[in-house]
């Protein structure tokens, strides 16, 4: 069947000159200010930024074993109204990802979806127990080809398996992505340790427990020539040592996610478990360092680390409830308004560390495009000038757990198309039937 | 005052008042006839998850001198240990129609999610959570000191200005320390902490008190009061990352025995929240000398939970009452 052809008129590509441009056949077929095509369904976007679609190195979509908490379907929804056109499925679902059935699994389920490309992330420890290497070989050569391994939720803290992994990787071009988290330091932790976990009396987790093991990482990554990428680092010190790291030309990526650049653990005093995230929000001080971070190049993208989680699991006490918070949906909204309306970062910066970059680490060929003909249309057309109440019950992601119920934030996604096909249009999700046509 | 969640929530006003009642409820203890009809026809819950029969009967004592129903719902052989959770658990016993819930879990916090969820509309009175808080503990502490410590005559209406009162052991993991550093600096006390390093938690800079790595040095400085946490033997095993090296060592270093209390002034006060591990903390001489007020605050206790309850309770609305303005109304 033919795809219909897009004509957005006066969009403003990385928030530069506006022009007009016409996606048809999935590409992006002309870009001018004259260009026209009377077949076109045309968008008015005046006043609307122009981005590459955004690629997500770090999802928790749950299926499978949790579809209560989220399913592919629902996820990857969420993800293409957050303006998302690719995402990195978390290996922790149950079966662990950490073969090649599992993963062509939700690789499948992914494009039966159709919202945004699943890109599977390889378990690097069978189970994620941190005992044997998986077959991240067989993961890289399936229908999935995974480049991306990790065992977050947990740390590969033995060396010597890091080692291992950092080193096995290289013979497919795949990276590893550590959940930076000593495990020792932080038994039964709760929240960061500090001021506020003294006062709340809840068990503390330092920040020295997440910098140690970046700091082994780093040199480990040197020692063996590999390249290493950091999840959700979350302390000033963890941006120190990855500064250190790259002027040593040491082949590390750190990622930092949306809730640490915005908020921090002064929100654990009313033990709401929203707020209940593993790296636990930290202080103003480490917001402060992890945006000096983004915006100066240590820290090189952004990744949600959406984690849905079912009201029960959140819905108790504090220290019986699930780690993590959602966060597509509104993960733009924070750079925007963390990043962008504070002058720290351009639209071209936004491009760069929530699309192009996480499409390079993960080795994703077809997304973080330069906005130009030729080039595949996968885009997201962003209105920076609305403000919004997130309200969790409207979002399409099947939980509640967003940190941004009730706050008013910054921009909105108004259209989101992958390979020329509008999955997000008017800021709404296009209807179901229309996606599943490809 | 519609919950009792944190000694950090009373002002230097209400927290007198809660001592000043206490004075007025242990003065009709006294008496031959100790019930009083204040509370008759309301529902106190004892909910507790955690065992602690000595917090449980003292405010099993309290409800009941008050003419208060009691009711005792302990996690051990009840549905909780069939995995109900807390929410389940709240809404069941306000469908029962509890006036209070006494709450003591293990988990910190579990008693502010219980008054802020509206699951219960009752009064939550925070009897211990986690490595959180115990309020009532430090108002009884509270109370101790100040009648023995300001001075002869009756104490209402006096505060704690001006003394000083050092507090010895497991501060990291201890709700009675984080209760009595906030009271007692409200009421205008010196806090002294005295602990091994390891016992003090990092963030403990913030806190209205001086930290101690030496016993002996703080007894030189002549505290009017010293009050010994409870140290858990589990404390020094490596599954909670081995506190301290030896229980020896422990009370060698940070142990009331007879030297350090002979050490001490003449006029100071040797409290304990129970239950002590004699030998370990404090020693026999320490535990029973006539200085130990320690046995006098498990009377006390029950005259301060006696004030709260009343103070949370009589000028508020039955259960069942559709109003939520409930302002307490004592005239104390």
């Amino acid at each position: 069947m033919s795809l219909a052809k897009y004509l957005l008129k006066d969009v403003a590509p990385y928030g530069g000159a506006r022009t007009t441009v016409l996606l048809a056949d999935g590409v992006i077929a002309a870009m001018g200010p004259d260009v026209s095509d009377d077949d076109a369904t045309v968008v008015d976007g005046r006043g609307l930024v122009l981005l590459p679609g955004l690629v997500d190195l770090h999802t928790h979509l749950r299926e499978p074993g949790r579809e209560d908490a989220e399913t592919i379907r629902t996820g990857t929804r969420a993800a293409a109204m957050g303006g998302f056109t690719a995402v990195h499925a978390m290996a922790n679902t149950t079966p662990t990802q950490d073969t090649a059935g599992v993963v062509e699994q939700v690789w499948r389920l992914g494009r039966e979806a159709g919202w945004v490309d699943v890109h599977p992330i390889g378990a690097v420890t069978v189970g994620l127990e941190g005992e044997r290497l998986a077959e991240l070989g067989a993961m890289a050569d399936s229908q999935a080809q995974v480049r991306v391994f990790s065992d977050d939720g947990k740390c590969v803290h033995d060396p010597v398996l890091m080692r291992r992994a950092l080193e096995y990787v290289k013979a497919f071009d795949g990276v590893v992505a550590q959940h930076a988290q000593e495990p020792r330091l932080t038994e039964n932790a709760q929240m960061h340790e500090g001021v506020v976990s003294a006062e709340l009396g809840l068990a503390g987790w330092p920040a020295v427990a997440e910098e140690a093991i970046i700091a082994r990482d780093v040199l480990l990554a040197e020692h063996v020539g590999s390249r290493l990428h950091v999840c959700h680092l979350s302390t000033a010190g963890s941006v120190e040592i990855i500064r250190w790291a790259k002027s040593r030309g040491i082949d590390v990526t750190a990622e930092v996610t949306p809730h640490h650049l915005i908020l921090t653990d002064e929100l654990a005093r009313g033990y709401d478990p929203t707020f209940k995230v593993n790296p636990p929000l930290r202080t103003q001080r480490d917001v402060e360092a992890v945006r000096a971070g983004l915006a100066d190049g240590t820290i090189d993208i952004v990744a949600t680390d959406h984690a849905p989680h079912t009201r029960e699991d959140k819905d108790c006490e504090w220290a019986a409830a699930a780690f993590g918070m959602t966060g597509l949906e509104t993960a733009l909204s924070v750079v925007q308004e963390t990043m962008v309306d504070t002058g720290r970062l351009t639209w071209a910066d936004v491009a760069r560390v929530l699309s192009e970059t996480p499409a390079k680490i993960g080795r994703v060929n077809d997304h973080g495009r330069p906005i130009a003909v030729g080039e595949p249309a996968n885009l997201v057309l962003v209105d920076p000038d609305v403000r919004r109440v997130v309200n969790p019950d409207e979002q399409a992601t099947k939980s509640g757990n967003s940190p941004f119920r009730g706050r008013e934030l910054s921009g909105c996604v108004v259209a989101t198309f992958l390979r020329g096909r509008a999955t997000v249009l008017g800021g709404a999700s296009c209807d179901e039937d229309v996606v599943v046509a490809r | 005052m519609k919950h009792l969640l944190s000694a950090a929530d009373l002002s230097r006003t209400q927290a007198v008042r809660i001592l000043d009642t206490a004075g007025q409820m242990a003065a009709t203890q006294a008496r031959e006839i100790k019930k009083l009809p204040t509370l008759r026809g309301r529902t106190v819950v004892n909910l507790f998850f955690e065992d602690s029969t000595r917090t449980r009967i003292s405010f099993e004592t309290a409800a009941k001198r008050l003419s208060a129903d009691v009711i005792n719902f302990s996690a051990k052989g009840s549905s909780v240990s069939k995995g109900e959770s807390l929410k389940d658990t709240a809404l069941t016993l306000q469908a029962m129609g509890a006036d209070a819930v006494v709450i003591r879990h293990h988990a910190s916090g579990a008693p502010h999610t219980l008054a802020h969820s509206g699951w219960t509309h009752g009064a939550v009175v925070n009897a211990g959570d986690g490595m959180h808080q115990h309020p009532t503990q430090a108002l009884l502490d509270a109370y101790t000191l100040r009648r023995h410590l300001t001075g002869p005559g009756d104490a209402s209406g006096r505060d704690l200005a001006g003394l000083r009162v050092a507090i010895v052991g497991d501060v990291l993991h201890s709700r009675v320390a984080r209760s009595n550093v906030q009271l007692l600096h409200t009421l205008g006390a010196d806090v002294t902490l005295v602990a091994p390093p390891t016992l003090v938690p990092v963030g403990v800079d913030a806190w209205p008190a001086e930290v101690s790595y030496d016993l002996d040095a703080t007894i030189e400085t002549k505290p009017d009061a010293i009050m010994m946490l409870r140290v858990q033997r589990e404390r020094m095993s490596s599954a909670g990352g081995g506190f301290f090296p030896s229980p020896l060592e422990y009370t060698r270093g940070y142990g009331l025995d007879a030297r350090r209390l002979a050490a001490m002034p003449e006029h100071a006060i040797v409290l304990h929240p129970g239950p002590m591990n004699r030998g370990l903390e404090i020693s026999a001489d320490a535990a029973d000398s006539p200085r130990a007020v320690i046995v006098e605050q498990v009377a006390n206790g029950v005259a301060v939970r006696m004030a709260v309850l009343y103070l949370l309770l009589a000028g508020s609305p039955a259960s069942g009452a559709t109003t939520d303005t409930n302002e307490t109304k004592v005239d104390a």
